[in-house]
């Protein structure tokens, strides 16, 4: 992640169309999502902006902008020339999960680990996550944090229910199902005591983009 | 129970609340959601002199029955489907007055899929993060309506006679004309707009020569979430996985099948298939009316350059 404000040609590699009115931009680096994001927004935010736009929406790699309100050349150029600024190191709040560590996958990522469960438990417990984006469905976020040599496989077959808050791993990324759904993710444990989504919150997610994350025994 | 409502006696295939949608919160992984036909919405609560961004009822092949609980106005639009109140004919695309009591009656669509029943006041259930819609994929907002389901109206003047000769002058877009064409109901050919991207580039050549000369049948798996169609398969260019990424109503997007799905209002707001084209916001609505058995023909410009 830079540390200083960066040109945003240098972060971003591209920008393409998706239909008339929106943007994807493709970033170079997935750390630098968030700030690209974070400016985006901050430019939608600000006084009497030049263009304006609907959602913003980071991913792994790329941030789209939808619901543009002024030709995508225009934007395009004009995020072009602007100077990203950093995101500060401790920028977003912390959440602490209190985990259970039952999911039925421990023992295989343990095994592709070449450890124990219980040595799984404890390097989770001792990384402190970020929210990278969120997507899927409501409220699920895409945690990064994970070194790139503990990344595991998702499941060969897709479950067709995965208990809420049952928390999974998939490629370099954790995330922990809000509520009942399908999932291909490696489950390791589960979430208690603790409201990942709720309508009546706000806001509703609990695990919005740029919040870092914690897990704790339950 | 509401004095001021509607009874859907019978809700037929599929009866949800729809309305403009949630917008600005795609980025928690949100639908955007709404009317899968936004113009037949919007004109339906015109006609009945409702703001755009009232809730309607989204009719999926037709065959509903809806009684008044109190003196109104209705309108629907959108897929054209005969009507009656009692036993008596009643006008499509045009406001309606029904008595406290009476019944319309909704028949099968002779075209299309979707039609929309606005009630001067909008249907007032409660809103779920802004928006009345019903979200099958997160199952956010109100579940779709059942038989023997009471729904509250929200409150709006009456209508006097002079109100209800300017709703009926209203104008009415040619595409959902009162018309006895029965020929509409032989299986159509829908020419959808598209513009290409954002990852044309992932596919082969022929892939795009396949996707814009070759027609693709509308499968009965759609849904509001997509109009998934069977066809030509479109081969990739580049091997590997593409990392999720945003994608929006009226993407084509590619899974590993080789078959199109285009998405419409409950699409989920990230995935991980290439995008190889987003259709034209004009001809948005005519995927939304697209049917089991119907033809899809797709006209591509080019990506442009930005």
């Amino acid at each position: 992640m830079s540390t200083r404000s960066s040109p945003s040609s240098s972060l971003i590699a591209g920008m393409r169309p998706v239909g008339r009115d929106a943007l994807l931009l493709e970033v170079r680096s997935p750390d630098d999502v968030p700030a690209i994001a974070a400016a985006v927004s901050a430019h939608l935010d600000s006084p009497d902006p030049a263009w304006s736009a609907g959602d913003v929406v980071p991913a792994a790699r790329t941030v789209l902008v939808t619901g543009l309100t002024q030709p995508l050349a225009v934007v395009a150029r004009d995020i072009g020339a602007w100077t990203i600024p950093p995101l500060p190191a401790n920028a977003g709040p912390l959440v602490t999960l209190p985990v259970v560590y039952d999911g039925p996958d421990l023992g295989d990522v343990a095994g592709l680990w070449g450890t124990t469960a219980d040595a799984v438990a404890t390097q989770l417990r001792q990384l402190e996550f970020r929210v990278a984006f969120s997507g899927f469905a409501p409220g699920f976020g895409y945690l990064t944090g994970l070194p790139q040599e503990l990344a595991v496989p998702r499941r060969d077959t897709p479950r067709t229910r995965v208990p809420a808050g049952s928390v999974g791993m998939a490629g370099r990324y954790v995330g922990a199902y809000p509520r009942v759904s399908p999932g291909g993710w490696q489950l390791v444990g589960t979430v208690v005591d603790t409201a990942l989504w709720d309508v009546e919150r706000d806001p509703p997610a609990l695990l919005m983009p740029g919040t870092r994350v914690r897990f704790t025994d339950a | 129970m509401p004095n001021r409502g509607v009874d859907v006696v019978r809700a037929g295939t599929l009866v949800t609340v729809q309305d403009l949608g949630r917008a600005g919160y795609a980025h928690l992984g949100v639908p955007g959601s709404g009317a899968a036909d936004v113009p037949a919405h919007s004109h339906a609560n015109e006609l009945v002199g409702n703001a755009a961004h009232a809730a309607t009822l989204e009719i999926t092949a037709g065959g509903c029955e809806i009684r008044a609980r109190h003196t109104t106005v209705v309108a629907l639009t959108g897929a054209h489907a005969p009507l009656w109140v009692g036993s008596v004919p009643a006008p499509f695309a045009a406001p309606v007055r029904l008595a406290a009591g009476q019944t319309l009656e909704v028949g099968t669509p002779t075209s299309g899929l979707r039609t929309y029943f606005a009630v001067r006041g909008g249907i007032a259930v409660d809103p779920v993060l802004g928006s009345r819609a019903t979200d099958v994929l997160s199952g956010l907002g109100p579940k779709p309506v059942r038989d023997s389901t009471i729904l509250p109206v929200g409150s709006a003047p009456s209508v006097t006679q002079a109100d209800f000769d300017r709703l009926r002058r209203r104008v009415i877009p040619s595409a959902y004309r009162d018309t006895n064409d029965d020929s509409a109901r032989a299986s159509a050919l829908i020419n959808v707009r598209v513009q290409l991207g954002p990852r044309d580039d992932w596919f082969t050549t022929a892939a795009l020569g396949a996707l814009q000369g070759t027609e693709y049948e509308v499968t009965a798996d759609s849904n509001r979430v997509g109009v998934r169609l069977a066809g030509a398969a479109l081969e990739r260019a580049v091997t590997g996985e593409l990392e999720s990424e945003g994608v929006v109503t009226g993407a084509v997007q590619v899974p590993a099948s080789g078959q199109p799905v285009i998405f419409l209002a409950d699409h989920p707001t990230t995935g991980g298939y290439p995008v190889v084209a987003v259709v034209e916001p004009q001809d948005l609505p005519l995927v939304a009316q697209a049917r089991p058995g119907d033809r899809v023909a797709f006209v591509a410009s080019a990506r442009p350059a930005v």
